[in-house]
């Protein structure tokens, strides 16, 4: 008589299920109502349109068309998913919707249904309990904005941008598209060109934003383009923690969201900047996120991307006074139908200066992640520190993780350090931990959940608590 | 006559790794209270023997039955053997990165629990263990077996076989590679666990930990299988003399047919 000593079966159903409630929790949607709706297609007639009904200085208008000849002068990018990239109809897409009259500042004046929508995504109630001030969008624009009284005495400005240009236009001007300029790359001058919604923030010297302020970003109707800016400043010595985190409804049709990102941390200030992006598995996530670090600053970039069907995300430093320091961890689930194209940049620019990337990335049922970065060191750049360290880990063999790691180096006295690793997860562990009574499911969920705990860990623990939720979800559905 | 409820018993085990027979016909009964210690040479094969009676995935059971307090565990995943009371200590623990001490024994203690109400006394339980060992309480915090040396890897077996309070704990050479203090502290954890309804099987190439803790009976393991059992005095002789005395004694007695 044979006999196997009895293993788990490995069916699909013993999968980790990943974001298996997303259309029950996030991928709901509310009837289609507008003020206005423009058209599908991209045009210089449409652009005119976004500037017109925001009713925005000159230069704002010039710097849009101008963007808009950048992102029909500017070919696709020639690296990365080109098939799915090209997959992408501008023309079967909106630009611009707009659903309230403005933003508000008390939840009872948003109407209803959007009102329930962000109900349900627990934003009003996270407000409440641990932030300092939320700004919510919808489609194109924010339709509420608060921000506790305490903050706004200390002189913190937290808008969305439309009304940063309105009241700080001298700011805005100032430092707008200087990190990031139109013809940066396709995406961001499409961008530029459309942009609408999204977050000002301004920290006077010395002041320390305790809590964190969040941004959530929400698209509702089918083939929608969401094209927020967002530019962060931290003056002199200041500190500041913003949070993003993003849904829309599942469509069988593609929605296309493309942002910009502009930090500036002047001397000694500090900015982290974490993203849990969850979009439904019909939207391409196309960003440019950049940040300038002068003496003595801190940029953290901390971006976990779960959701999209493409994303194409590469969180960047440029340390340009010395002693600045750059610290990027980049977390990735791609699951079935998902390419999760992430990384990181920092760019060396003054002496002594110091970066730390973390990545790591799960991929499971036919999902690809690719990590993507860049370590450049200029001449001047002496004294400095660079680490990477990318981890992948497969969870089934038709998986995919590749690592594209990038380093320029001119400068002397530069110390980097590279790790990277692709791992599956061991058999051995796997019974290591049955032989403690965990099933074949649980042990996989330990890991996975071992696995993201240095990111975890970087999360407020509302969020910590919600990001280890989403993964143990996984299997939930993997049980049953 | 084998009692119902005796912590352990197996009858002729056959075990295979890739289609070579390693373990070959291996009957043992552990009664409540008892310790055996299973001693061989290298590559003798108790190793195997042992994580094969933990449902091991790479090994094939090609005959035999498996017995946890009278229920017969032949057919049961890992867990659930686990959960019906064997234990094994690892020779070789495994490292799970990012998931702490804490984490990781209240999962497997909530495995093994009935209701959440059992949870209750997990936290004084867990302290009142790693003072027994000699843990520093910071060790909760740590990722399992990430970093650890090989003695701290073995104390987390025994902490764990602690929590756990198995009927049938299998120790798989948890002494190699300990300095005498820390064999003193896991043999302690050992002797701690030992009641009378506890069996225990020390896996082990040395005499070495049988000094701290003292089994009932000595099986001599060769070539997959068990060859002589016998007192304590069996070890200390083995000590004295070595395997080979046995191996010829062994070879000379299939000679004489």
């Amino acid at each position: 008589m044979q006999k196997q000593n009895p293993t788990p079966e490995t069916s699909p159903k013993s999968e980790l299920n990943l974001r298996e409630d997303y259309t029950s929790r996030y991928g709901f949607s509310d009837p289609e109502e507008y003020l206005h709706k423009a058209p599908k297609g991209i045009s210089h007639e449409v652009v005119e349109m976004i500037s017109r009904l925001k009713h925005e200085p000159e230069w704002m208008r010039q710097f849009r068309h101008d963007a808009f000849d950048a992102f029909l002068a500017k070919p696709m990018p020639q690296w990365g998913d080109t098939e799915l990239l090209n997959s992408i109809d501008f023309d079967n897409i909106h630009y611009f919707l707009r659903s309230t009259k403005g933003s508000e500042r008390s939840w009872d004046d948003v109407p209803d249904n959007i009102k329930k929508t962000f109900d349900r995504l627990g934003i009003p109630e996270a407000e409440q309990r641990f932030l300092g001030g939320v700004s919510a969008q919808y489609e194109s624009e924010v339709v509420y904005h608060s921000m506790r009284e305490d903050l706004q005495k200390q002189g913190i400005i937290f808008l969305d941008m439309d009304a940063g240009l309105r009241e700080y236009e001298d700011i805005v001007k100032k430092h707008f598209a200087t990190v990031i300029p139109p013809a940066d790359n396709k995406f961001a001058a499409l961008n530029s060109a459309v942009w609408s919604g999204g977050s000002f923030i301004y920290v006077p010297p010395d002041t320390d934003v305790k809590i964190p302020l969040q941004a959530y970003f929400r698209i509702n109707a089918k083939n929608m383009g969401q094209f927020e800016r967002t530019l962060i400043i931290a003056d002199r010595g200041s500190r500041v923690h913003y949070i993003e985190g993003c849904t829309a409804p599942t469509y069988s049709s593609d929605s296309l969201h493309s942002a910009v990102v502009e930090l500036v941390a002047m001397e000694g200030a500090y900015i982290r900047y974490t993203t849990i992006q969850n979009w439904s598995n019909n939207v391409f996530n196309l960003v440019t996120k950049r940040a300038v670090a002068h003496t003595d600053a801190t940029v953290e970039w901390v971006d976990a991307n779960l959701g999209s069907k493409l994303t194409m995300k590469f969180p960047c430093v440029y340390l340009m006074g010395e002693r600045a320091r750059a610290e990027i961890l980049s977390v990735a689930f791609a699951g079935d139908g998902q390419h999760q194209d992430t990384g990181a940049k920092v760019i060396h620019a003054a002496p002594n200066t110091t970066s730390r990337i973390t990545s790591k990335s799960i991929s499971k049922g036919g999902g690809r992640a690719s990590y993507r970065g860049l370590v450049k060191a200029y001449p001047n750049a002496t004294d400095c520190k660079a680490s990477v360290e990318c981890d992948a880990l497969l969870l089934n063999s038709n998986s995919r993780s590749d690592t594209y790691p990038t380093m320029e180096i001119t400068g002397e006295d530069v110390r980097i350090e590279h790790e990277a690793r692709v791992s599956k997860i061991a058999e051995e562990q796997i019974f290591y931990l049955q032989s403690r009574g965990l099933t074949e499911d649980e042990a996989r969920m330990l890991i996975v959940n071992g696995f993201f705990e240095p990111f975890v860990k970087e999360l407020p623990m509302e969020y910590a608590v919600e990001m280890n939720r989403l993964i143990e979800l996984e299997m939930e559905g993997s049980v049953g | 006559m084998i009692p119902n409820d005796a912590p352990f018993h197996c009858e002729d085990i056959q075990v295979s790794i890739a289609d070579k027979e390693v373990v070959k016909g291996v009957s043992l009964t552990i009664r409540g209270g008892e310790i055996h210690a299973l001693m061989g040479p290298n590559g003798s094969g108790k190793s195997t023997f042992a994580n094969a009676l933990m449902g091991h995935p790479s090994y094939t059971l090609t005959g035999g039955k498996v017995y946890i307090r009278g229920k017969d565990v032949t057919d049961s995943s890992p867990e659930e053997r686990s959960r019906r009371g064997m234990f094994l200590a690892f020779q070789y623990p495994l490292a799970i990165p990012g998931v702490t001490v804490a984490n990781f024994l209240r999962a497997a203690v909530k495995s093994h629990a009935a209701d959440e109400t059992e949870m209750k006394g997990f936290r004084k339980t867990l302290l009142a263990n790693f003072e027994r060992l000699e843990i520093d309480p910071a060790f909760a915090t740590r990722y399992v077996n990430d970093g650890f040396s090989g003695g701290e890897k073995k104390r987390l077996e025994i902490l764990q076989m602690l929590m756990l309070k198995p009927a049938i704990a299998l120790l798989d050479e948890t002494d190699s590679g300990l300095d005498i203090d820390a064999l003193q502290i896991v043999s302690k954890g050992i002797n701690y666990m030992m009641g009378p309804d506890t069996g225990a099987l020390l896996v082990t190439h040395y005499q070495r930990i049988l000094n701290f803790v003292k089994p009932d009976f000595v099986h001599v393991f060769m070539d997959g299988r068990i060859v002589r059992s016998g007192g304590p005095e069996l070890a200390h002789e083995l000590e004295e003399k070595g395997y080979e005395w046995i191996e010829n004694e062994v070879k000379a007695a299939v000679e004489a047919g």
